[in-house]
């Protein structure tokens, strides 16, 4: 049995604002942290371009879900989507993408390329559900 | 004053400001995110706006000011400022913000300046009207949302908007 399965859920939350860093830590309550871009997450994940040391890797797996932000300076949603789809140790964290703007053709590159869910920004209180839904769906299955 | 008339007070400003359309539907949504573990929730994020718009406001002037106009810079600066605007439900900003956008496409430095005063003038609204809701900087006078709370009441929300 997974032993991260049994602890509280930890999501880590990446976006470029600050007021919607803030709501989404309020939403998600006691169980989120925040990176600002993609390089910061890629970091805080171990998976940074200086091949972080291992005290990064418990850090990494407590985290149950990233939620990050598709539109972001130097490196979008997708690209940090897909740098954690090709990671052995986070390839099977959830992913959940997050924008203001309703594009199918960007939703579509996304769930195909992994993502759990896409959300349209501004998030809402029923959002919060939804994402608390996945969590457990994911700790169930990581125990099982 | 009763907390009963303190609740309707504040139920009718902010219902004045949702017609009015300086607010919407996303100002709810932060008030139920509001609770007893974090009973400045609200005040707090419209603190964070207001702090965060001025230096986007002040990045804008300073960018529009330049002889090469920057007008990606200036697209990511108004994108931001839209973000946020809609993350706390300012509408009337939002909505400035996205006409902004579309100027700054057709790179009319011109019509940014133009829109850039407008987009302020429609910050200085919100903020005004929001203090009042929520915190007064006068410090004798005390907000609707102040007066409430010190009554003992709860703050009331619009069923229409929740």
């Amino acid at each position: 049995m997974d032993v991260a399965a049994m602890d509280e859920p930890h999501v880590l939350a990446v976006d470029d604002n600050l007021i919607d860093r803030k709501i989404v830590e309020k939403l998600l309550k006691n169980s989120s942290c925040k990176a600002e871009n993609g390089q910061r997450a890629l970091e805080y994940l171990g998976l940074g371009d200086d091949k972080q040391n291992s005290s990064n890797d418990n850090q990494a797996r407590k985290v149950n879900m990233i939620i990050t932000d598709y539109c972001m300076p130097g490196m979008t949603g997708y690209e940090l989507l897909k740098k954690i789809k090709e990671s052995s140790v986070m390839k099977d964290v959830p992913v959940v993408i997050m924008s203001s703007e309703n594009v199918p053709t960007r939703i579509n590159k996304c769930l195909e390329e992994g993502a759990e869910m896409f959300m349209l920004k501004p998030l809402k209180y029923s959002d919060v559900k939804k994402l608390r839904c996945e969590l457990l769906c994911n700790a169930v299955v990581k125990a099982s | 004053m009763e907390v009963d008339q303190l609740q309707r007070n504040f139920l009718e400003y902010t219902n004045l400001l949702f017609r009015e359309g300086f607010l919407d539907g996303q100002f709810s949504q932060l008030q139920l995110l509001q609770d007893e573990s974090n009973p400045d929730f609200v005040f707090e994020v419209v603190s964070l706006f207001f702090e965060d718009s001025e230096r986007l406001l002040n990045d804008l002037t300073i960018a529009l000011d330049q002889q090469n106009v920057d007008f990606k810079k200036i697209d990511a600066h108004v994108h931001q400022l839209k973000g946020s605007s809609s993350s706390i439900g300012a509408q009337r900003v939002k909505n400035t913000c996205i006409a902004f956008r579309d100027v700054c496409l057709e790179q009319n430095a011109e019509g940014c300046l133009r829109c850039l005063q407008q987009v302020k003038q429609e910050y200085l609204l919100v903020k005004t009207k929001l203090e009042a809701l929520l915190r007064v900087r006068v410090p004798h006078l005390f907000s609707l949302e102040q007066q409430i709370v010190a009554a003992g009441g709860a703050i009331p929300m619009l069923n229409d908007f929740c």
